[in-house]
C-alpha cells in the first residue's frame, strides 16, 4: 500500500509529509541491516556518502588514515505511517572509524536502539560510549542469535554499565514483532525523556 | 556504473555532475521529504539528465534524500547539492526541513509515530 501518493490533483496544495527518524546502531555485523529490513516495507537501501577532501564539513576525511576517499555505506529502510507521516531507519556504519558520520545520521533523530550481540559483548562499548555522550535518546537491544551464551538483562546492564534509566530490552532482529516491540521502546523512552526535561524547565510540570 | 579503481576518479567523476560543487544551497536532511508533481517532472526534464532522474524517482512517492540517492545511485553529497538546487528551482518540493521544535509539536510527532508503530 502507498499511502504517500502524492494526489496529482490536490498539487502543490498537498499537505506537508512529515518525517521521523530512528537510529538502529551496534558493532559491526550485530544485525542492524537485519532488524531494518524486518519492519521496512521497502528492501533495505544502501546510500553511499563518499569521503573526500571534498567533503569538508559534513564528512572529516582527517578521522579516515592513510586514505584520502572513501565510501561509506549506511542502510535505511521506510515505513510509510499515513498519508502525512514517513518513519525512516536508519543503521549507522558499522566500523567505528566512520563515527563522524554518526553525527550526521543521529542529527534530528527521535532516539536510537543500540543493538548489542551477547557473543562479542565489547563490540558494544564503543557505540554505548558515543550515545553516553551524545543528547539523544537510546535503548539498548540484546540480539538473541541463536548460540550465543544466555545472559539475563541485568548481567548485561552491569557488564556493559548501562545507566539505570536507559531501557535494556531483548530481541530478535529478524521478527517483525519484537523489532516492532524494540522501536516502541524507543519512541515510548523519547517522549518519557522529552516530559522529564519540558517538566525540568518550568515549576509546574504539566500532564 | 564502472569500477572505481583510481580514488581520484572516484572524486572528480560523481562531482561532476553539480560542475563541480560540493557544497548544496541549504543541507537538506537524510530524512527530508521531497516531492514532485507530473508538471515539475516535465519541467526537470529540461534540467538535466541528473535532475530528470532525481525528479523521476519522487513523481507519485514522496521520497527522501536518502531514498533520491539510493534509487540514482549517486553519492549523498552529490545528491544533496542538486536536490537543494532543484527545490530552490521550483523543481521538487521539500516537505520537512527540520523536526519541530516546541514542547508539544514533539510530543503530538512522537505520539503519531508510537501509534504508527503499534498499529504495525
Amino acid at each position: 500500500m502507498d499511502f504517500a501518493n502524492y494526489d496529482p490533483a490536490g498539487a502543490r496544495r498537498s499537505r506537508e509529509i512529515i518525517s521521523a527518524k530512528i537510529v538502529v546502531a551496534g558493532g559491526f555485523g550485530v544485525g542492524k541491516t537485519t532488524l531494518v529490513g524486518a519492519i521496512s516495507e521497502i528492501t533495505p537501501l544502501t546510500t553511499e556518502a563518499l569521503m573526500t577532501a571534498a567533503g569538508v564539513g559534513i564528512d572529516d576525511p582527517s578521522k579516515v588514515p592513510g586514505k584520502e576517499t572513501t565510501t561509506v555505506a549506511m542502510d535505511f529502510g521506510r515505513i510509510t505511517m499515513a498519508q502525512d507521516l514517513i518513519l525512516y531507519l536508519f543503521g549507522t556504519p558499522g566500523q567505528t572509524r566512520f563515527w563522524f558520520m554518526w553525527d550526521e545520521i543521529i542529527r534530528g533523530a527521535v532516539g536510537a536502539a543500540v543493538l548489542v550481540d551477547t557473543r562479542r559483548i565489547t563490540d558494544a562499548f564503543a557505540p554505548l560510549d558515543y550515545f553516553e555522550n551524545r543528547n539523544l535518546p537510546y535503548v539498548v537491544a540484546l540480539n538473541r542469535f541463536d548460540d550465543a551464551p544466555h545472559y539475563e538483562l541485568e548481567e548485561v546492564r552491569e557488564a556493559l554499565a548501562i545507566p539505570p534509566d536507559v531501557p535494556l530490552v531483548s530481541c530478535d532482529a529478524r521478527h517483525r514483532e519484537s523489532v516492532k516491540q524494540v522501536l516502541v521502546t524507543v519512541v515510548e523512552h523519547a517522549m518519557l525523556r522529552l516530559q522529564a526535561e519540558h517538566g525540568r524547565g518550568f515549576p509546574t510540570p504539566v500532564g | 556504473m564502472e569500477p572505481r579503481r583510481d580514488p581520484r576518479g572516484a572524486l572528480v567523476r560523481p562531482y561532476a555532475v553539480t560542475r563541480g560543487r560540493t557544497e548544496p544551497l541549504q543541507n537538506i536532511a537524510l530524512e527530508a521529504v521531497l516531492s514532485c508533481t507530473p508538471t515539475q517532472v516535465a519541467e526537470a526534464r529540461f534540467a538535466g539528465h541528473d535532475k530528470y532522474r532525481i525528479a523521476s524517482v519522487c513523481e507519485g512517492r514522496a521520497q527522501s534524500l536518502a531514498e533520491i540517492a539510493a534509487y540514482t545511485r549517486m553519492p549523498l553529497g552529490v545528491t544533496r547539492v542538486l536536490v537543494a538546487d532543484m527545490v530552490a528551482e521550483g523543481l521538487l518540493t521539500l516537505h520537512t526541513a527540520a523536526p519541530p521544535e516546541g514542547f508539544e509539536e514533539r510530543m503530538n510527532l512522537l505520539g503519531r509515530v508510537l501509534s504508527g508503530l503499534r498499529e504495525l
